[in-house]
C-alpha cells in the first residue's frame, strides 16, 4: 500500500473524504483515477460535457437525469469531493454499524440511497414527486414508444397506488413505502465499492 | 378384508367414504384380472393377428356355443385400465386430504401420499397379487418426472434465480460433490468395521451410493416448500439447487458406475469427469435453449390455429428432455432451460386462452405426477426385497445429515464474502434442513445392476433416508419455520410503482457503473436486454408486440386483470360505471317545479362528505386491484379476457378523468351538511340505495368532457338514462334543483318512499358492486329527482339526454 498512500496525498482532504464516505484508500484512489480520466482537460473539476463523453450514457434513457444529479442546483461544475459523495450512495451498506444519533444518516444506508433516487425524480426539490415530474421520468424511460395518453394513464395509476395522503403527489415516505418489497440495499449497490 | 371395511364404516364421515371408494375401485381393478385371467389368455393380443392369418385354416369345426350376451375380456385393456386406476386413486387421495382440514395442516401432503402408497401396497400384497413394479425407472424418468420439471422450469421466477445464480451453483455443484464424497468415503470406512459384515463393499460402490443419495430432490423440495410459504430467497436457493444438481448427479453416477466395474479410477478419469460435467451441464442447457427458440419461433405463426398452441409448448419441451437424454446430457437442465427461454416469447405470441390452457395443463400434470410418485414410493417400499443392515442404514442417515450441515455452513461462509445480502444463520439452517431426498434417488438406485452392487441393501438404505427426510424433516419444517420466525413469502402484488421504480433503478445503476468505468452485472444485463430488444424479439415475437416496451406490457397486463376482476365482480364496468356526470339541459324541465332560488343558500359540502365520496370513487378504482397469487399448485391467477380491452381502457381513462374532476370541484359542491349525515350514508350503504349523496357537478371549469362518452344504462324499471355533462355552464338552475333535493331529503328522513325513484334494479350491480352501483344510483337519482313538490312521474320517465 506504499505507492497508493503516496498517491493518496495528491488527493486533497483524502482522510476526511474516507471518513465521511466510508471508502477505503484503494477505492478512493480508483475513483480519483477515474475522475482524472473523465476530466480530459485536467481542469480539476468536471462539467456536463465530460460526462456526456462516456459513450454508454448516451444510450441510457435517463442519462441526462443521472448526469444532472451530480451537479448541485445552479452549479456547473463538480469537483472530486462532490463526485465521491454522490458515488458513496452506492456503496453496499454495512450492517450493525453502531453510530450515535448525532451523526447524520450515512449516504449508503437504505434511506440514503432511497433519498438519492427520490431526488432524481423530484427535480424541483420540493419534497414531492408531482405528476408532471413522474410523467417526465416515464417519458424518458419509454422513449417515444408509447402515446401520451398511455403515459398519462400510467402516471395516474402510479400516483393513485402510491399516494396515501391524497395530495396528488408522492412524498418521500410514500415512495419508500411503495418500494418496501424491493431490497434496496441489493438493488442500489455496486459491488466493487465495498 | 370385510372386517376392516366394517370397522371403518362405523365412522360416518363423507371423506372416509371417499377414501373407501378409492380403495374399492383400486381393489376391484386389481382383482378383476384374477377372474379374467383365463379369458385374457385367449385373446392373444394384436401381435398375433398377422400370424394368425397365415396359419392354415384348421379350425373350422368350432362347436357352436350360445352367443355370449355379456362377456368379460380384461386382457386387452389391462394396462391402460390399471394406469387409469392409479391416476384415479391419486386424484381421489388428493381430494380426500383436503377434505380433512386438520390433517393437511399438520402433515405435509407428501407424507400422506407415501402412507397411502404403503397401505395400497399392503393391500395388494395381502390380496396375494404381485405388486406391479410401479416405480420402474423407465416409467419414472420418461413419464412421471418431466411434467414436474417442466412446470418448475416454465414458471421459474427468473429474476431472483439469476440474481442468486452464483450461490445456487455453488450449493448445487460444490455442495453435492462434497456430500457425495463425504458420505461415500465415510460409509466405506464404516463398511470396514468387522461386525458389520460389509467388508465386501468396495470404495467405488460406496462412492456411487454416496452420489445417488447426496442429491437434493426437486420433487420432494417442491412438495414440502410449497406448503410452508417461505420467503422467495430461500425458496429459490433450495429449489434452484435441487434442479441444478442433476448434472452433477448424472456425471458422478455414470462415472462411478463405469469405473466400479473396472475397479479403479485414475487421475485422467477424474479430469475427464470434470470435462464431462461441463459438457453435460452446458450441453443440456444448450439443447434446451435451442428447443426453446424453436418453440418461440413456431409460436410466431400460430395466429390462425390457436387451438394447438399449447401442444407446441409441451411437445417441444418434451423433445428437449428426450434429446438431452439421448446424449446422456442432463435432461432436467434441458427442460428448465427450454421452459425458461421460451416463456417470454411464447407468452407474447399466444392467445390468452392458450396461456390459460398451458398453465392449467402444466399444473394438472405435475400435480398428478407428484402424487403418483409418492404413492408409488410407498408401494415400492412394500414390494421391495429389503436387506436391512443396521450399520449401513443408520450410518447412511447420520452421515447424510452431518454432511449436509457441514456442507451448507462452510459454503455459506465462503459465499457470504461475495454476496451483498448475506445469508444469516437462520437461512443456513433452513437451507440445510430443506435438503430432502426423494424418488430420483430411489429410481437411480433401482437402475443399478444387482450383480455388481448390493442393490437391495442400497435400496433399503435409500428408502430409509427418503422416509426420514420426508417424514421427519418434512413434518417438522413448518413448525420450525414458525418458531424461528423466518420471513415468509410476501404477497407478490407487484404494483406499477414498483415496476416503474425498479426499471428506473436499473437504468440508474447501469449509468453509474458506466460513469465509474466498472463493468458490473448491471452493465451486462443491460447489454443483454438491448440485444434482446433489438434482434431477438423482432425475430421471435409476432407483429407489434415485439416493440412493446416492458413497462407498457406490464401495465396492460395489470389493466386487463383489473378489468377482468371488475367484470367478474358483477359490476359490469363499461356500462355501470359512475359515469362522467355531466349535467346538461336539465333546466328546460326543472324550473317550473322549483321554488324561487333566491333564498337558498349555497352551503358547501362538508369536507368529510367530500372525502367520503372521493374515497368511494377511489376505492372503486382500486378495490379490485389484482392480487397476484404465488405460483403454487393450489392457486392460479384468474386470466384476463382479450376482448374489449381497448374499450375498457378508454373508459377507464374517462373514469380517471372523472375522479380528477370530482376532486377539482371542491368549492362548487352544494350539498349541504345534512343533519342526518350518518343515517344518510349508512342507508346509502344498504343495497336499497334510496338516499343519495350526490355530487352535483355543475359549474365545472375543467375541460369539457365528451357528452357522448357515457350513458347510464337504463334499467328495466324506468330509471331514466341521464347524460350529464360536467362542463355544462348552467349552474343556477341545477343548483336550485339540487337544493331542492337537500331540502326534500331533510324533510324525509324517516320516510323514504316518496322522494326517491325506485332504485334501479340492483341485480346486475349487486354482487360485490355495491359501491359503484350506489354511486351511480346516487348520481342518477339526485339529478333526476325534481323534489317533493314536483310531479314525480313526469321527471322519472324522462331521460335527460343531451
Amino acid at each position: 500500500m506504499g505507492s497508493s498512500s503516496s498517491n493518496l496525498n495528491t488527493i486533497p482532504n483524502s482522510q476526511e473524504l474516507m471518513q465521511e464516505t466510508g471508502f477505503s484508500a484503494a477505492h478512493l484512489l480508483r475513483l480519483y483515477e477515474r475522475f482524472e480520466f473523465l476530466d480530459k482537460d485536467n481542469k480539476g473539476h468536471l462539467r456536463p460535457e465530460d460526462f456526456e463523453a462516456v459513450q454508454e450514457l448516451s444510450t441510457n434513457p435517463i442519462g441526462d437525469i443521472i448526469i444532472g444529479s451530480f451537479f448541485s442546483p445552479g452549479q456547473e461544475t463538480v469537483d472530486f469531493p462532490s463526485f465521491v459523495r454522490i458515488l458513496a450512495h452506492f456503496r453496499p451498506a454495512e450492517k450493525n454499524r453502531t453510530r450515535d444519533g448525532a451523526q447524520p444518516e450515512p449516504a449508503n444506508s437504505s434511506t440514503g440511497k432511497l433519498k438519492f433516487a427520490f431526488q432524481l425524480y423530484d427535480r424541483d426539490r420540493d419534497g414531492k414527486i408531482s405528476r408532471e415530474e413522474l410523467l417526465q421520468v416515464l417519458r424518458a424511460m419509454l422513449e417515444m414508444q408509447v402515446t401520451e395518453e398511455q403515459l398519462e394513464s400510467m402516471a395516474e395509476r402510479a400516483i393513485q397506488e402510491a399516494d396515501l395522503d391524497e395530495d396528488d403527489a408522492i412524498s418521500f415516505d410514500e415512495f419508500k413505502k411503495s418500494l418496501e418489497k424491493v431490497n434496496i440495499d441489493h438493488k442500489m449497490s455496486i459491488h466493487f465499492m465495498k | 378384508m370385510p372386517s376392516r371395511t366394517g370397522a371403518r364404516s362405523s365412522r360416518s364421515r363423507p371423506e372416509l367414504g371417499l377414501l373407501l371408494l378409492g380403495m374399492f375401485v383400486l381393489l376391484g381393478g386389481s382383482l378383476v384380472p384374477l377372474g379374467a385371467a383365463s379369458s385374457a389368455d385367449a385373446a392373444g393380443g394384436s401381435t398375433g393377428k398377422d400370424a394368425e392369418c397365415n396359419k392354415t385354416k384348421t379350425e373350422h369345426n368350432i362347436t357352436k356355443k350360445a352367443f355370449p350376451v355379456l362377456s368379460l375380456e380384461y386382457g386387452h385393456v389391462k394396462v391402460p385400465f390399471e394406469i387409469s386406476l392409479w391416476v384415479l386413486l391419486a386424484s381421489l387421495m388428493k381430494l380426500g386430504f383436503h377434505l380433512i382440514p386438520r390433517l393437511s395442516g399438520i402433515v405435509p401432503e407428501s407424507c400422506l401420499l407415501i402412507s397411502v402408497g404403503l397401505l395400497v401396497g399392503l393391500l395388494i400384497k395381502l390380496a396375494g397379487e404381485d405388486v406391479p413394479p410401479v416405480l420402474d425407472s423407465k416409467l419414472f424418468f420418461l413419464c412421471l418426472l418431466p411434467p414436474i420439471i417442466l412446470d418448475a422450469g416454465y414458471f421459474l421466477p427468473i429474476r431472483p434465480f439469476m440474481e442468486n445464480l452464483g450461490t445456487i451453483l455453488m450449493f448445487a455443484v460444490v455442495g453435492t460433490l462434497w456430500n457425495a464424497f463425504f458420505v461415500g468415503g465415510l460409509l466405506f470406512a464404516a463398511c470396514q468395521i468387522p461386525q458389520a459384515g460389509l467388508s465386501d463393499v468396495g470404495i467405488l460402490p460406496c462412492l456411487l451410493f454416496g452420489s445417488i443419495i447426496s442429491a437434493v430432490d426437486p420433487v420432494a423440495v417442491l412438495a414440502v416448500f410449497e406448503e410452508i410459504h417461505i420467503n422467495e430467497l430461500l425458496h429459490i436457493l433450495v429449489f434452484g439447487e435441487s434442479l441444478l444438481n442433476d448434472a452433477v448427479t448424472v456425471v458422478l453416477y455414470h462415472l462411478f458406475e463405469e469405473f466400479s466395474l473396472v475397479g479403479s479410477v485414475t487421475v485422467l478419469d477424474g479430469f475427464l469427469g470434470v470435462i464431462s460435467f461441463l459438457v453435460v451441464a452446458l450441453g443440456g442447457v444448450l439443447v434446451g435453449a435451442i428447443y426453446g427458440f424453436l418453440a418461440s419461433f413456431t409460436s410466431r405463426f400460430t395466429s390462425h390455429t390457436r387451438v394447438i398452441e399449447p401442444l407446441f409448448v409441451f411437445v417441444y419441451s418434451y423433445m428437449a428432455y428426450l434429446s438431452a437424454e439421448v446424449f446422456h446430457l442432463s435432461g432436467i437442465m434441458a427442460l428448465i432451460a427450454c421452459g425458461a427461454v421460451m416463456r417470454p416469447y411464447v407468452e407474447a405470441n399466444i392467445s390468452h386462452k392458450s396461456h390459460t390452457t398451458i398453465k392449467y395443463f402444466l399444473k394438472m400434470w405435475s400435480s398428478v405426477s407428484e402424487t403418483l410418485i409418492f404413492i408409488f414410493l410407498g408401494v415400492a417400499t412394500v414390494d421391495g426385497k429389503h436387506k436391512w443392515n443396521w450399520t449401513f442404514v443408520t450410518s447412511t442417515v447420520i452421515l447424510c445429515l452431518v454432511a449436509r450441515v457441514i456442507g451448507v455452513v462452510s459454503l455459506t461462509f465462503v459465499i457470504n464474502k461475495f454476496r451483498i445480502v448475506k445469508l444469516t444463520t437462520k437461512d443456513q439452517f433452513i437451507i440445510a434442513y430443506g435438503g430432502l431426498r426423494g424418488a430420483i434417488a430411489f429410481s437411480l438406485g433401482y437402475l443399478l445392476d444387482c450383480r455388481h452392487f448390493p442393490r437391495d441393501m442400497f435400496l433399503t438404505a435409500i428408502i430409509t433416508v427418503i422416509f426420514f427426510t420426508v417424514f421427519v424433516q418434512g413434518m417438522t419444517i413448518k413448525p420450525l419455520v414458525d418458531l424461528l420466525a423466518v420471513k415468509k413469502k410476501q404477497e407478490a402484488k407487484r404494483s406499477i410503482n414498483e415496476e416503474i421504480h425498479t426499471q428506473f433503478l436499473d437504468h440508474l445503476l447501469t449509468g453509474i457503473e458506466d460513469i465509474c468505468g466498472h463493468y458490473g452485472h448491471h452493465h451486462w444485463k443491460d447489454k443483454l436486454n438491448r440485444f434482446n430488444k433489438k434482434y431477438v424479439k423482432k425475430f421471435l415475437i409476432v407483429g407489434e408486440r415485439s416493440k412493446e416496451p416492458q413497462l407498457i406490457a406490464f401495465y396492460h397486463k395489470m389493466e386487463m386483470k383489473h378489468a377482468i376482476q371488475m367484470v367478474e365482480s358483477g359490476s359490469r364496468l363499461p356500462s355501470a360505471m359512475p359515469s362522467t356526470v355531466s349535467m346538461q339541459n336539465i333546466q328546460p324541465k326543472i324550473p317550473p317545479a322549483l321554488p324561487k332560488p333566491a333564498e337558498r343558500a349555497l352551503p358547501q359540502l362538508r369536507k368529510g362528505r367530500e372525502e367520503e365520496i372521493r374515497k368511494i370513487l377511489r376505492s372503486n378504482l382500486q378495490r379490485t386491484r389484482q392480487r397476484l397469487h404465488s405460483y403454487n399448485r393450489h392457486t392460479l391467477v384468474a386470466d384476463p379476457f382479450e376482448d374489449g380491452l381497448n374499450e375498457f381502457l378508454l373508459k377507464k381513462q374517462k373514469m380517471i378523468e372523472l375522479d380528477k374532476k370530482i376532486k377539482e370541484m371542491t368549492t362548487y359542491l352544494t350539498v349541504p351538511a345534512a343533519a342526518a349525515d350518518s343515517p344518510t350514508m349508512s342507508r346509502a350503504r344498504l343495497a336499497s340505495g334510496r338516499h343519495t349523496d350526490f355530487i352535483p357537478a355543475h359549474q365545472q371549469k375543467g375541460k369539457p368532457s365528451d357528452p357522448q362518452s357515457y350513458h347510464v344504462r337504463p334499467t328495466a324499471d324506468g330509471v331514466p338514462s341521464i347524460q350529464v355533462d360536467l362542463a355544462s355552464p348552467d349552474s343556477p338552475d341545477s343548483v336550485k334543483l339540487l337544493d331542492e333535493f337537500r331540502q326534500a331529503e331533510k324533510q324525509e328522513q324517516d320516510e323514504d318512499q316518496g322522494l326517491m325513484m325506485r332504485p334501479p334494479s340492483s341485480g346486475p350491480n349487486k354482487p360485490g358492486g355495491k359501491d359503484e352501483a350506489k354511486e351511480q344510483q346516487k348520481l342518477m337519482r339526485c339529478l333526476s329527482d325534481p323534489g317533493p313538490g314536483a310531479d314525480e312521474d313526469e321527471d322519472e320517465d324522462e331521460p335527460f339526454l343531451p
